[in-house]
């Protein structure tokens, strides 16, 4: 079993700026056992302002059991949860203000209309009757509601219905936004409204904890990525620098007609290139980051005489980076 | 406690648009008082009044004797109506076309016989339909035939060889008809029914209100509900708010319903009043405590279903258990609705509210004990 290798726990959201002192979530060394299971084992993790973080293990690593106890929903055996800088336990009342809570599966009333589901859940997390009717009225026009906001839920279809699952966790403007798997059982259309509605959440700075086990989903939408597996953080950081620790580099395949041993050397000259071979009729590049110095390879292989007919770039995915850490696939 | 209300009013609002739930509270209970009313009417505390047929055939003095002694008595308490029919044909018409319910067929002689000791036969013809009303008849006669039976055996024992008609008359009857303390305190059939019903449903109805919370569980929407700034014993509270104005709201329209549809009568407004909402707590507490025992849903409402079934048969809902006597009326005091019952009773005929005081302390003493349970054991129904 391999140990936990921090990457940069304290990396920041290039997009959003520093994060606040102490992050809007930290979890230390979170300890959770249910019988002889030890579900969760020393999950330390801390997300700040603005930045979207993933939790990323198959099903059964932890993932659920971690969130339920930095939503307040499970009482940790060991270890402690800051919610914007207060501590939070099951009984809390301040620190789960600042949390907004949207569950793997559907929790609405279905005899209820979404207008009633949202109604009630926004008086629940205080907000006076005024404020919660306007506030109710902004969301479903997010979530794309607000024409069937008086019919009741169970007419709704399946991504409706998950889109109000949603809705319901933004309703009191949460600092923190908790994330279950929100697109298990969800049509390709709805699964991206969702994504890209989690992408809006966080660049309007709030704080997003985001479970998948879906490897393009986390490499999408985190900022950083924890990976979990048999209840511990295996790894966390950002995508490149998960990528990095395991080892793996970009692959860069050009094609073209010319002079190929002479483009592959000069592009060998370049500081991010690691390699470079001609085989099969093309250029076999190894680079660190093949987005970045794509460019570059190009013009220097047309500089060097060769017209580029095609370009093939091969990034090691998340699903490596699990296969390395763990020993065994992502959907396993 | 602003918490709370939010739940129980969403609560209350989830149940007001499920149509059973109406027609469990309100509808059932009432149709279902309305028959058993029907039906019951005359076994349970209703006016009862046999019609019984007479053919005397003897016309002596041991006829009159058996009309002025043993039959006028019960015609004047109202027991029975007595129709006199010529012939024993008459009769036999008479009860077989449900005339009278039972004919007594004083045979010629039967006086003769009497008075010099020798054996004779008051005869009773039945209607087939109408097996009660026969036996009562059978019961007159044989009561009478006691009373001679009395005279001709001190007859013999003072040596004398005929049986005087007078001292036939002397004898005391075996039958007495007296109104008695316990009868003042009978209900009618109306108001049994309409109360039993009520209360046996109150406790169908209050169920909603804690096994909503293992509904919520299920569905997702207990989670939620837990994550927000709330303290816990709020989403209880809401709960059981729910119930208890779920049951209050029933047995209300109930008793309003029932008095003026089956002129029911419920008794003392503010005894009433005190009387259900005792009931509705302990009806409450009874199923919130098997709530607590079930793993979910559907393992509730079953096990709540067949408490609330249990005490309500035991305790006499349907029939008046308590005046069987013995095991069965002694257990039926270990049941909240047999003192609910015991309350309407102790309120009829004018009693004031201090009448209920006895049942409603009973039942708030359910209410303690099934209460304090359930609370010790709420922690499990909010547990993930």
């Amino acid at each position: 079993m391999a140990a936990r290798k921090p990457v940069d726990a304290g990396v920041k959201d290039a997009r959003v700026g520093s994060p606040t002192h102490g992050g809007v979530l930290e979890c230390r060394d979170l300890h959770k056992r249910f019988g002889d299971v030890e579900a969760v084992r020393g999950v330390s993790l801390q997300i700040a302002a603005g930045e979207t973080y993933g939790l990323l293990g198959p099903n059964g690593a932890g993932k659920t059991t971690t969130i339920s106890m930095a939503c307040g929903l499970l009482e940790a055996d060991r270890g402690e949860v800051i919610v914007a800088g207060r501590p939070l336990t099951t009984r809390s009342v301040a620190a789960k203000a600042a949390i907004g809570y949207v569950p793997q599966e559907l929790a609405i009333y279905p005899d209820l209309s979404a207008r009633e589901n949202l109604g009630f859940f926004a008086r629940l997390y205080g907000l006076p009757a005024a404020a919660a009717t306007a506030r109710v009225e902004e969301v479903l026009a997010v979530i794309g509601l607000a024409e069937r906001a008086r019919e009741p839920t169970k007419n709704f279809s399946g991504g409706m219905q998950r889109r109000l699952n949603i809705g319901i966790g933004l309703l009191h403007r949460p600092q923190l936004l908790i994330l279950d798997e929100p697109t298990v059982g969800v049509d390709p259309q709805s699964r991206n409204a969702i994504l890209e509605s989690v992408e809006a959440l966080s660049a309007e700075g709030m704080a997003v904890l985001y479970t998948t086990h879906y490897m393009e989903e986390a490499e999408r939408l985190c900022d950083r990525i924890g990976i979990v597996d048999l209840g511990e953080l295996k790894a966390e950081g950002t995508r490149a620098e998960l990528v990095a620790l395991v080892g793996e580099h970009d692959r860069v395949a050009l094609e073209g007609t010319g002079d190929l041993e002479a483009a592959a050397r000069a592009c060998k000259s370049l500081s991010s290139v690691r390699a470079a071979s001609v085989q099969d009729g093309g250029i076999q590049l190894i680079v660190d980051s093949a987005r970045s110095v794509l460019p570059e390879l190009l013009r220097t292989a047309t500089d060097a005489g060769v017209a580029v007919s095609s370009v093939e770039v091969d990034e090691p995915d998340l699903e490596t980076v699990f296969l390395h850490l763990t020993g065994k696939a992502l959907r396993d | 406690m602003r918490a709370a209300l939010l739940i129980a009013g969403k609560d209350l609002r989830q149940r007001l648009r499920d149509r059973s739930a109406l027609l469990g509270s309100i509808v059932v209970p009432l149709v279902l008082a309305s028959i058993f009313g029907l039906i019951f009417h005359n076994a349970i505390g209703g006016r009862l009044t046999f019609k019984l047929g007479l053919v005397d055939q003897d016309r002596g003095p041991a006829a009159q004797a058996f009309v002025t002694e043993a039959l006028a008595p019960l015609e004047r308490s109202g027991l029975i109506a007595v129709r006199r029919e010529p012939t024993l044909s008459a009769a036999r018409s008479a009860t077989e076309q449900s005339k009278v319910s039972a004919t007594f067929v004083l045979p010629a002689g039967l006086s003769a016989a009497i008075g010099h000791g020798h054996p004779s036969t008051l005869r009773v013809l039945g209607n087939v339909d109408a097996t009660i009303d026969t036996q009562v008849a059978q019961s007159i006669a044989q009561s009478y035939a006691e009373r001679i039976d009395t005279v001709r055996i001190a007859s013999a024992a003072t040596g004398a060889t005929a049986i005087g008609l007078a001292q036939v008359a002397a004898v005391p009857s075996p039958i007495s008809i007296a109104d008695s303390s316990t009868k003042s305190r009978q209900l009618d059939a109306g108001t049994f029914y309409a109360a039993g019903m009520a209360v046996f449903f109150l406790f169908f109805t209050v169920q909603f209100g804690i096994s909503s919370i293992l509904e919520e569980r299920r569905d997702g929407t207990l989670a939620r509900m837990l994550v927000a700034p709330i303290h816990a014993g709020a989403i209880l509270a809401g709960k059981l708010l729910t119930s208890l104005a779920l049951g209050f709201a029933s047995m209300g329209v109930l008793a309003i319903a029932t008095h003026f549809l089956l002129s029911a009568h419920w008794g003392n407004v503010l005894g009433v009043t005190v009387l259900i909402a005792s009931g509705v707590l302990a009806a409450t507490c009874v199923m919130a405590l098997v709530a607590t025992l079930a793993r979910t849903p559907d393992q509730a409402q079953s096990s709540q279903a067949m408490v609330a079934l249990v005490l309500g048969m035991l305790g006499g809902t349907f029939f008046p258990v308590a005046q069987a006597g013995g095991l069965l009326a002694t257990l039926s005091l270990a049941t909240p609705q047999a003192w609910f019952l015991r309350g309407i009773e102790n309120m009829t005929g004018g009693a004031g509210p201090g009448a209920v005081l006895g049942p409603v302390a009973a039942i708030l003493a359910f209410a303690a004990v099934t209460g304090a349970l359930a609370f010790m054991r709420a922690g499990r129904l909010m547990a993930r």
